[in-house]
């Protein structure tokens, strides 16, 4: 009956998370609820990080909405693997709409690491980088050596877009990085950052 | 029926409110309006799978700079429900545009519990509620609604009646 596998990686989820967002530059940031929300946090709490605490399966069309509100600018998505299962048409929707600039990064540790470990999907024969492939993205691969890192973070930051890259991460444990929740305050800053005094018109 | 193209009023109106998003799922109801959106090329009218991701789509949207308005029908309001905790929790504003069924005439008896509801699991979920009754009310209560959203950052859905809609025909 299981079809669990040994996750086969030796990347570190915060080292991916914080190489990718060196280089970043003017991107915009949103991340899915959990893990994905605290290693953004862990490479640095800027107003252009806009974190979800909750609205599970919703990362992504937050991403495409500002991708969309904003098309010079690259928007990148963090989402851990349980979140991109629970929003999967998402990516049907962000590839239909062929959204240029955006980018999601989903870091996959084939677990609900915030519930307990129950195992996920994506240890379970899901491939999500090949749903991505099947419903049109223009860019989908996965990343589980760290010579592959490099190569793909490039695509990440300036690929032509829908991009979707998985990191296979492994399930060792990583220091708490809780970044504010306030809701207003975090989407007041963002806004504020990006749009000037415009935001408050 | 009235003979009042409201579809075409509401689309003028989110073109002056400059309404530059709009999710929608398939609706015979906002046939018309979708195709006046899809149509329009300074707005962008998405496709959703489901409507939930319309939900968070206005949320990035707005976050991004522009508006954008959520199409859909009273069945897909139960989808909606956990994914208004972003709008709830963060006050971005948005505003639903909803088609009612299971409710004026109605044919099919699988849309009555959402017909039912609908109004209900709204304002049980924070969201401001007006509704249309008639024609005449359609574009009014958008208008109200749009600046209502947008100006205090709150969650408003206009539920247009399925008496201002039509009993749909499954006898044709």
């Amino acid at each position: 009956m299981s079809t669990q596998r040994v996750l086969e990686s030796e990347l570190n989820r915060r080292s991916v998370v914080a190489r990718i967002l060196r280089d970043r530059g003017e991107a915009l940031v949103i991340t899915s609820l959990g893990n994905p929300t605290f290693d953004v946090a862990a490479a640095g709490d800027v107003p252009q990080n806009f974190y979800l605490w909750g609205a599970m399966g919703g990362a992504v069309m937050v991403g495409l909405g500002v991708a969309l509100a904003q098309p010079d600018k690259r928007v990148i998505v963090f989402v851990g693997d349980g979140e991109m299962m629970m929003g999967l048409g998402s990516l049907a929707t962000v590839a239909v709409h062929g959204a240029k600039n955006l980018s999601i990064v989903v870091i996959d540790n084939e677990h609900y690491a915030e519930t307990g470990m129950q195992p996920a999907h994506a240890g379970r024969g899901v491939n999500i980088d090949r749903v991505a492939q099947a419903v049109g993205f223009s860019q989908a691969c996965m990343v589980r050596e760290a010579q592959q890192l490099e190569g793909a973070i490039e695509t990440i930051h300036g690929g032509e877009g829908p991009v979707l890259t998985v990191f296979k991460v492994t399930t060792e444990p990583v220091p708490t990085a809780l970044p504010p929740r306030d809701g207003p305050y975090l989407r007041s800053r963002f806004r504020e950052a990006l749009l000037g005094s415009e935001a408050h018109r | 029926m009235s003979n009042i193209n409201w579809s075409r009023q509401v689309f003028d109106e989110l073109k002056r409110l400059d309404v530059r998003q709009v999710g929608y799922v398939p609706d015979a109801g906002h046939k018309e309006l979708i195709r006046l959106c899809v149509a329009d090329a300074q707005m962008q009218a998405v496709s959703l799978t489901t409507e939930e991701e319309g939900i968070a789509l206005v949320a990035g949207a707005w976050l991004g700079g522009q508006r954008g308005v959520l199409l859909l029908q009273s069945s897909g309001v139960g989808n909606c429900i956990n994914m208004l905790s972003l709008q709830h929790e963060t006050r971005i504003p948005l505003l639903m545009i909803v088609t009612m069924r299971g409710e004026w005439g109605e044919f099919n008896p699988w849309q009555v519990a959402m017909g039912k509801s609908t109004e209900e699991v709204l304002e049980a979920s924070g969201v401001y509620v007006y509704r249309a009754d008639s024609a005449e009310e359609v574009t009014p209560s958008v208008v109200a609604g749009l600046s209502f959203a947008y100006n205090t950052g709150r969650s408003v859905a206009v539920l247009i009646g399925q008496r201002v809609i039509g009993t749909k025909n499954f006898n044709k």
